[in-house]
């Protein structure tokens, strides 16, 4: 029912509304609805910026990423061997723009977390109420002994997608038949756990067809692996002449490599590469430890509900470079971990508890461009820390119908994610 | 004067975040457009679950949970959601605007 109101009326609800609206909103230092920098245009990055606007548009969102082109890594495997373009794993920021997210195409190089601003390459200093960092992940330089950036030329990681992925590529058609690839896979934790195996598995898939004589060996610093049974039985069924793994047990650990001589090298003896895919051991993206958010570990420790940071206060960090619990580094995670955190954040400027979170990572590796496998867990808090409420992978005695499936649902999850993140 | 009522100014003045929203999702919500599309026209074989009727969505659920229902990926998901859970995450689909 609506009545005419008179002045007074009208005076008494303007003076409870805003009433109201000053116990669930305090006063933000600076502009009307506060103001949140987001640091890294990835799938937690850029999600995040779109849903902290979607969710309460008065606040003020900057989205700080040098590169004005993102390039894609989930099925940048299928570039390394052909089966893509790197075009397709590219996408831009006019969308993200669009809705009214202030773009700062630029290297933010330091934060002031007790004044609460960042500096970005050129010097310009952006205030902010709450900082999110999804920065991703920087490969350890000091780690591996002989690895370096110029040793990246020779032995590229393809880690980060883009120039690396195309390197790798060129290599593999460059190889002779009868020829040795060989990977370095890292211990633990890592961007993308089954990465490097769907790697071996769709460079065993090229080598089988075009390169039969030539095998792909994976030198690794674990035991186990994700998907590692449906991983080991596909390889038998498909590839049981050119893919080898070499545990942490039967001498898998890469210990130095000498790209001079495209030598690998671990304590059981040498493997001599005619193409070598060392992926390194890796931490979060430095711009976390100028933040003062990474630990000892070279991750950075959150809040299971906020994902705010342990060490430093209105600082929030999601992706790869979080310790997320459970939750393995991946484009899903990012994503999902970007949408809880933008609804903590918009929850906090405006004064409110955030929700207890849940959230999902689904997770699709190609074994063969028509054979998909996948790991799907539900997760929350608990404990202090994000757990694993169940889901699992998927059956280990599945038709082939099945993995076929699993393969068109993986190309449709890459579409739907690059959709709602750049889209 | 235009008739005002405390009602309508309160909404108003606190604006989106207390309408129909990503601001409202139930817990859980917004991780399935990882891969379940929000906009029309993504070419993938998952459905859409915007502006569905949320009695299927808790029905599917439900058949992914027991076995019922063959699927890749659902019947490991729906384990980690109880029957409240789902409801409200079907009502909140079901809610938003195709």
């Amino acid at each position: 029912m609506t009545k005419r109101t008179n002045r007074r009326e009208f005076l008494k609800s303007a003076a409870a509304a805003s009433t109201f609206v000053a116990l669930a909103k305090p006063a933000v230092a600076q502009g009307a609805g506060g103001r949140v920098v987001v640091v890294g245009g990835g799938f937690g990055g850029a999600t995040c910026a779109r849903f902290i606007k979607r969710i309460d548009p008065r606040i003020t969102v900057t989205l700080v990423e040098p590169s004005r082109t993102f390039t894609a890594c989930p099925f940048s495997n299928g570039v390394i061997v052909g089966l893509r373009e790197l075009k397709e794993q590219q996408f831009g920021y006019d969308k993200v723009a669009a809705e009214q997210i202030v773009l700062n195409f630029s290297p933010a190089t330091a934060v002031d977390a007790q004044g609460r601003s960042v500096t970005l390459g050129d010097g310009t200093r952006l205030p902010y109420d709450r900082l999110v960092l999804s920065p991703g992940v920087d490969i350890r330089w000091d780690a591996l002994p002989g690895y370096t950036e110029a040793a990246a030329e020779r032995m590229p990681h393809a880690w980060k997608a883009g120039e690396q992925t195309l390197l790798l590529r060129r290599q593999l058609e460059a190889m002779p038949d009868g020829g040795t690839v060989v990977i370095s896979a890292p211990a633990n934790p890592f961007r993308c756990p089954p990465g490097p195996y769907e790697r071996a598995s769709l460079i065993a898939y090229y080598l089988k067809l075009k390169k039969p004589k030539s095998k792909v060996i994976i030198l690794d610093a674990k035991d186990a692996f994700s998907k590692q049974g449906l991983f080991r039985n596909a390889w038998k069924e498909l590839y049981p002449n050119n893919l080898e793994w070499v545990s942490l047990s039967t001498g898998g650990k890469v210990t130095s490599v000498d790209p001079g001589e495209m030598v690998l090298v671990t304590d059981f003896g040498r493997h001599k590469a005619d193409v070598a895919n060392v992926i390194p051991p890796q931490k979060a993206a430095r711009i976390a430890e100028a933040a003062g958010v990474a630990d000892r570990t070279g991750w950075c420790p959150i809040d299971p509900v906020t994902f705010e940071s342990k060490l430093q206060p209105n600082i929030h960090v999601v992706g790869d470079a979080s310790i997320a619990g459970a939750m393995p580094k991946s484009a899903f995670s990012a994503n999902a971990q970007a949408k809880v955190c933008a609804a903590a954040v918009a929850k906090l400027i405006a004064g409110g508890k955030p929700d207890e979170p849940r959230l999902i990572n689904t997770c699709y590796s190609l074994v063969a461009p028509d054979y998909g496998i996948s790991v799907a867990n539900d997760y929350g808090p608990a404990d202090g820390q994000i757990k694993d409420l169940g889901g699992g992978v998927s059956p280990a005695d599945a038709p082939s119908g099945v993995r076929a499936a699993e393969a068109v649902f993986a190309d449709g999850w890459f579409k739907t994610i690059t959709a709602e993140v750049f889209g | 004067m235009k008739p005002v009522t405390t009602a309508t100014l309160l909404l108003a003045l606190v604006g989106p975040a207390w309408a129909a929203g990503p601001a409202d999702a139930p817990p859980g919500t917004l991780s399935c457009s990882g891969c379940h599309p929000t906009a029309a026209g993504v070419d993938t074989a998952v459905p859409r679950l915007i502006g569905r009727n949320p009695a299927d969505i808790t029905a599917a659920m439900a058949a992914f949970k027991s076995g019922q229902r063959p699927s890749t990926v659902m019947d490991r998901i729906a384990k980690g959601f109880s029957d409240d859970e789902v409801k409200a995450i079907a009502a909140w689909y079901g809610a938003q605007k195709n």
